[in-house]
């Protein structure tokens, strides 16, 4: 998917990522290629969600832009400034407006400290306040994602169900409000019927605290049930950006209609399409495909697949593809000219 | 224990699954689950995970075990299969499979019918299976233990195994180590091992939770395709309602140790009848749904093992709990539906039970029972 360019980028955004680049150093002095060129932007009161298999790149992607693991290369400018070359204090700065929520709910947080301590450290570090006005603010979030603040501040992790731990994750990510939250598979740990509460808490918090949010999930119907759009990565691309309904009703991309196809459906009545996959292997990033990277894999791939890599354009208002040969109608993809993508 | 020599067998179960069509238990279901309990002995009491279980398999079926976790779906499969420790077990029921009490069996009959009779398939295949043994290996170390293969032998039959399972390049595979294969590959090998020596019944616990999702509908059909061309019995359990719905012929939902509702697979999805399914149905969120519809939790959680409430488990949960249910303990009772039975004092369309003929009257182009009484 493998493609790369930026006319998906708009003018106005809170964040902006621009040929983000991650790669490792990997045994033998070789280099897994995990983020190659990956460019989108997020609104300002707008939910990205960001769809892909394991291996695809899309948590690597949440954490270079947070400057967790610094990008190899590439821009990542969030309410104009430029994240990538601050430093120390200067990144630390920025922080605050700048959340995290991660996949184990469990594990992010500290065993040995009562909750409390975990949600008011923030608030503690910058100073924000009195102690009063501290408790209050914690008291506040723990009630808003529907804790009850009283019994649940001098108790430790052990004591919460995963579900529960995952409120408190919020509750900490909230203390500061931040302008924009990167949730990276905040409920693919927890059961459908708590996913579910978890998923509700955060639209409402995304409501009351008017987040930006880009949503990390491997689950398609998750993503589309959170987000206003979607990006769908593999192996370290872009295939496809674009309005959720969009996307989900017309995929453009041989990837996205394949992911779809293969999304179990709790209904015995449904049917089953094969799922339009060449068989085989996962390339390695080690030695990605030359060309498309989801050509190995591709039902419709051909030679020029091989040679040329797919430039992101646009097939329909704000939806874009990574692809020589969408599985759109032949009308409208020839009504967009192939080097759309390559002007800027 | 597969290196153990096996004994001449007695009852003859290991040959040909096709044949011995005389053998006791052929008559009846082929597995027969009775009242099944099985805890863990604790300072504050045995806490039961799985809390009198009954179902039957018949040859050829599959049967869907759903449940959240700690609902004991992952604990029943275990008990069936005789696979728990027995320090600091209880259990009680019983386990009749071909007309034989598996619960009450010595570890080394097991071991006669483990691979052969029944198998399974865990979730993980990363570690079930040996990190430090070549996977062609380990299919023919179960031929040459329980087949009493020879080596080139059990080597042609392993190679014949991972080509059924779609493993390209077979005869290249079977050399390699399971950190060489992908998780997918890893768990054909997994499914592999399980077939080898033509079980009849195939536990599958969890067998794609851990794969993408691309590479779990290929495994589901794979164990779908080899469950018919072999007439196996298939225990499919699972958490995802998308997993078993249009590959179970018979789903058991699971909830605090219990089943509490089960029959047909058509008739549980689309009429269900018990609450709690109903509230697990419509809490998946679905990619046909647009984004931003507001799902439909179920608040609270599942009670803890050694504190469960008296009456109907789901109750402190369920919208439409009323006296009766936070008193009285539900029993597995039928519906108009045959094989549908549920846990349930106050069921869902009951009303429409008694006015018609159900089923049809349900079944909602979106598969969904119109459902006044439990909405909010």
């Amino acid at each position: 998917m493998a493609g790369s360019g930026t006319a998906h980028l708009r003018e106005d955004a809170l964040l902006r990522v621009q040929d983000l680049v991650v790669e490792f150093p990997s045994a033998g002095g070789r280099t897994v290629h995990a983020v190659s060129g990956v460019s989108f932007d997020v609104q300002e009161g707008e939910t990205l969600g960001i769809v892909g298999e394991s291996g695809c790149g899309k948590s690597t992607t949440g954490w270079a832009v947070m400057q967790l693991r610094r990008p190899t290369s590439g821009s990542v400018v969030f309410e104009g400034e430029e994240l990538t070359s601050l430093r120390g204090q200067d990144l630390r700065r920025v922080r605050p407006r700048l959340q995290m929520i991660f996949q184990d709910p469990v594990s992010s947080l500290n065993p040995r400290r009562r909750i409390g301590d975990i949600v008011v450290e923030a608030l503690r570090i910058w100073r924000r306040g009195n102690a009063a006005g501290q408790t209050e603010k914690v008291w506040e979030v723990l009630a808003a994602v529907g804790l009850d603040p009283d019994s649940v501040v001098s108790r430790r992790r052990h004591q919460f169900s995963g579900g529960q731990c995952q409120r408190i994750s919020i509750a900490r990510a909230l203390v500061l409000d931040p302008k924009l939250v990167i949730c990276d598979e905040p409920v693919s740990a927890l059961d459908v019927s708590v996913q579910a509460q978890i998923l509700n808490l955060l639209e409402d918090m995304k409501a009351r605290y008017r987040l930006t949010l880009v949503f990390i999930a491997h689950d398609l119907a998750v993503v589309k049930n959170i987000s206003d759009r979607v990006m769908v990565m593999y192996l370290g691309k872009v295939c496809e950006v674009g309005p959720a309904e969009a996307v989900y009703a017309r995929p453009a991309h041989h990837y996205t209609s394949a992911l779809l196809s293969a999304i179990p459906v709790a209904d015995p009545g449904h049917e089953r399409q094969p799922v339009p996959l060449v068989e085989g292997q996962l390339p390695s990033p080690i030695a990605p495909p030359s060309g498309c990277r989801f050509r190995t894999r591709c039902p419709a791939a051909q030679s020029r697949c091989s040679e040329e890599e797919p430039q992101v354009r646009e097939v329909s208002s704000g939806h874009f593809t990574a692809c020589h040969y969408p599985p759109i109608d032949p009308d409208v993809a020839a009504a967009v000219p192939q080097s759309a993508g390559k002007a800027r | 224990m597969r290196n153990t020599p096996v004994a001449a067998d007695p009852v003859s179960l290991t040959d040909d699954a096709a044949a011995d069509d005389s053998a006791p238990g052929d008559t009846g279901p082929l597995l027969q689950v009775d009242g099944l309990r099985t805890g863990f002995r604790s300072s504050e009491g045995t806490a039961w995970a799985v809390d009198d279980v009954s179902f039957q398999l018949e040859q050829g079926r599959t049967l869907g075990i759903v449940g959240e976790s700690g609902s004991g779906k992952t604990m029943l499969a275990r008990s069936i299969m005789g696979l728990l420790p027995r320090a600091n077990i209880e259990c009680s029921g019983q386990v009749l499979f071909r007309g034989l009490r598996l619960d009450q069996m010595q570890p080394s009959e097991l071991r006669r019918i483990w691979g052969t009779e029944m198998s399974m398939v865990f979730q993980d295949p990363m570690t079930s299976l040996n990190p430090v043994v070549r996977v062609g290996r380990q299919i023919t170390e179960v031929l040459r233990a329980h087949r009493r293969m020879t080596r080139s032998a059990a080597d042609d039959a392993a190679v014949e195994l991972m080509r059924s399972v779609r493993i390209p390049e077979p005869e290249r595979r079977a050399r390699e180590y399971p950190h060489q294969l992908s998780g997918g590959m890893r768990q054909r090998i997994g499914i592999a091992i399980a077939l080898a020596c033509g079980p009849r019944l195939l536990i599958a616990d969890e067998p794609t939770t851990a794969l993408d999702v691309t590479v779990q509908s290929q495994i589901l059909d794979l164990l779908q395709q080899q469950q018919s061309e072999r007439f196996m019995a298939m225990i499919l359990v699972t958490h995802d309602l998308g997993v078993v719905a249009g590959r179970a012929d018979d789903i058991a939902v699971m909830y605090a140790g219990q089943i509490v509702e089960q029959g047909p697979a058509r008739s549980v999805f689309r009429t269900p009848r018990m609450p709690y399914t109903d509230a697990l149905l419509r809490s998946i969120p679905r990619v046909d749904d647009p984004s931003h519809t507001r799902l439909a939790a179920i608040a609270g959680r599942p009670p803890a093992l050694l504190d469960r409430p008296p009456g109907c488990r789901f109750a402190p949960r369920c919208p439409s709990a009323q006296d009766r249910c936070r008193q009285d303990a539900p029993p597995l009772v039928g519906g108009v539906d045959p094989g549908h039975r549920y846990r349930c004092w106050f069921p869902l369309g009951a009303e429409a039970e008694q006015a018609g003929p159900p089923g049809n009257a349900h079944d909602t182009v979106s598969g969904r029972v119109p459902m006044p009484s439990a909405t909010t």
